[in-house]
């Protein structure tokens, strides 16, 4: 296992400021001449000569003497397709706004596959803007590998537009020294005077207002305006007397490590690297739930699906997302993927933050996309993380 | 002129219209909506009210530690005049972001800075640099250093040492011939070097989010939240015409009270 950084949230934010202004001319020379012609080729059941996928940063597997992704290779070695695989996907809300110009007007943004968290709101979103295309399912026979848990999101209830890359789970990741024992209760988290400021919790909605209102006895998965009331007052008096240090994005892994932080809100698989630097470091979803979330494969408007399904198929073999989660660290969304690393690395196969139990994957929430979407709740969460 | 209107009134006229819509996006409406600038001003103005604050107490902290810098290096630097001026900047060769966060380890709790501030009783027990305001404009004014140094040591670099010469012959002493020959040439320097610090420290949001918490977060950071994750651009358009229109009175003020004529260094 390398190491890998996820999603970085502080780069993001930099890095959004200077490249909305420079996409539109990178989108436009990146592909939407060729992109333009396979439109019209929706009823063309041939591969191009170039697939495009964007995906966020360090989520393939990568041959760290080489540069390349071995799984990718093999795929364009078998099918006698180019991929392009470009990793500039650093925030859901970031690289939605750079796509959401042209698919506005119509327009095609080059790409075949892009990958959105399903707790940004955003999948949902574009599916009502209608700005996705539906995948091919007769070039994705290996659907059928897909772990039964996923398949019947409320926002996609027959997996139409959308198919896992990878889930994580988001919980509480702690120092056991520094905080004088275990820690599994949210609430313990925003009230514990001995935790005063050395907690941190995260930026993102879902996680945040998830974990909280599950900690109330609310369904995250069911928003209802007397919930978020429950759980943004409970933030908010958590912030108010000094108790939440800061809202991160994966910025809390180094304050973790240097024990700025004692206790923080954290995802599994940033946890999984830390812990190899860092053995100390636990890593427990709260008695009360922690959240789930999955990146989703999508394929905006434009691009062509029945490419774009087929690479799908490739990675839901599960000898290939073995290849993939040997590298990522996050958990798999194909079923047999923990029997083949079992040979190959039984570390990672018996990792429960990579591959949960079932009570473990029974105590997880998903967040309600209709509350991440509804404006007024984004706007006062917004109001409550300080801006 | 062609440059003008292309890279400014463009951009500032499409930002305007921007600031009179309404809507969810992406579909916006222009309705003369005078209302977003209301409902921000009132929905942010502790927000504004700590860029402004903590904006001028940076400046006000870069000057008194420029000022000497560059006087220093002006009229003491000699030969290394050049080395020095390039250790100035040197910082800069790093990204801003990486700056910044540098400091997040030099203030870090277990660190050395904050150890030695707990031991002479400066801080609490429990006290900590990070997360603080005292953070956040450590970081703005660090980071803004250089653009106070550089116009100061030009403007001092061109004071003519007759002058003071001059001055001391007519019986004053070098207090009295800083202050009333060598500080009010420097005025355009001060000036400028002021107005290059403040105006980008206003605005800044990196800062606040790296060693502040929410409560310390400025109107920078409420303008990157709602244009990149409320997609809220009008909101956001009025926010950003509100702060452009709060610096340009700010800096009248400056300008009509050190003296046009002092600051084009008409009156020798």
């Amino acid at each position: 296992m390398s190491e890998h950084i996820t999603r970085g949230d502080f780069l993001r934010r930099a890095a959004a400021g200077g490249s909305i202004l420079t996409v539109p001319g990178l989108l436009a020379a990146c592909g939407g001449g060729s992109k333009s012609a396979a439109t019209t080729a929706a009823a063309a059941r041939t591969l191009p000569k170039t697939i495009v996928w964007s995906n966020w940063p360090l989520y393939i597997d990568v041959n760290d003497k080489t540069k390349a992704h071995p799984s990718l290779a093999q795929f364009e070695k078998k099918l006698g397709v180019n991929v392009r695989y470009i990793e500039d996907i650093n925030d859901n809300d970031s690289f939605f706004g750079k796509i959401e110009g042209p698919l506005s007007q119509g327009q095609s943004v080059g790409r075949d596959i892009i990958v959105l968290t399903d707790a940004s709101g955003l999948p949902a979103r574009m599916i009502e803007l209608g700005w996705l295309e539906k995948l091919d399912k007769s070039a994705i026979p290996n659907m059928k590998n897909l772990q039964p848990v996923q398949l019947h999101p409320g926002w996609d209830p027959n997996r139409d537009y959308s198919l896992p890359w990878q889930s994580g789970m988001t919980g509480i990741g702690y120092d056991p020294a520094k905080v004088g024992g275990e820690i599994n209760s949210v609430t313990e988290l925003l009230t514990n005077p001995k935790l005063k400021g050395k907690v941190t919790l995260l930026t993102e909605f879902g996680d945040t207002m998830g974990l909280v209102m599950a900690a109330n006895g609310d369904d995250p998965a069911k928003v209802t305006p007397a919930a978020f009331d429950r759980a943004e007052k409970m933030i908010k008096k958590a912030v108010d007397s000094g108790q939440v240090r800061q809202f991160t994005g994966n910025d809390y892994a180094p304050l973790l490590a240097k024990g700025d932080v004692w206790a923080a809100f954290a995802w599994s698989g940033d946890m999984v690297q830390l812990q190899a630097d860092h053995p100390g470091l636990k890593w427990v979803l709260p008695k009360t739930g922690g959240m789930i979330w999955t990146d989703n494969m999508l394929i905006p408007k434009g691009g062509n699906a029945y490419a774009a399904s087929v690479l799908m198929n490739w990675y839901y073999r599960p000898q290939i997302m073995a290849e993939v989660e040997d590298y990522v660290n996050y958990l798999s969304p194909v079923v047999g993927t923990d029997k083949v690393l079992e040979k190959k690395d039984p570390a990672v196969a018996h990792n429960p933050l990579i591959f949960p139990t079932k009570e473990m994957l029974a105590n997880v929430h998903q967040i309600d996309a209709e509350a991440v979407n509804d404006p007024k709740y984004k706007q006062r969460f917004q109001r409550l993380i300080g801006a | 002129m062609a440059w003008l209107l292309l890279f400014f009134v463009v951009p500032m006229v499409y930002l305007a219209k921007m600031s009179l819509e309404q809507g969810l996006f992406p579909l916006f409406s222009f309705s003369w909506a005078w209302s977003n600038f209301s409902d921000a001003v009132s929905a942010y103005r502790p927000q504004f009210v700590r860029s402004i604050e903590y904006a001028g107490i940076a400046t006000a902290v870069a000057l008194a530690i420029s000022y000497p810098l560059a006087y220093w290096i002006a009229f003491r630097g000699g030969r290394w005049k050049n080395l020095f001026l390039l250790l100035v900047i040197a910082p800069f060769f790093v990204t801003y972001l990486i700056r910044t966060l540098a400091w997040e380890t030099i203030l870090s709790d277990n660190g050395v800075v904050v150890s030695v501030l707990r031991d002479l009783h400066i801080l609490g027990a429990d006290g900590r640099l990070l997360a603080t305001a005292a953070a956040v404009i450590a970081g703005i004014t660090y980071n803004f250093l250089p653009f106070m140094v550089l116009p100061l040591y030009v403007s001092l670099e061109q004071v003519d040492p007759r002058l003071i010469e001059a001055a001391s012959d007519l019986y004053a002493n070098r207090v009295v011939s800083f202050a009333r020959v060598t500080l009010p040439l420097s005025l355009p320097g001060v000036f400028a070097g002021v107005l290059l610090t403040f105006i980008p420290a206003a605005g800044d949001f990196i800062n606040a989010q790296l060693l502040g918490t929410p409560r310390q977060y400025m109107i920078g950071n409420v303008i990157q939240s709602q244009f990149l994750s409320l997609r809220n651009y009008p909101t956001a358009a009025a926010l950003s015409f509100i702060l452009m229109g709060a610096i340009l009175v700010l800096v009248m003020i400056f300008a009509r009270s050190l003296g046009t004529d002092r600051l084009t260094g008409a009156g020798v």
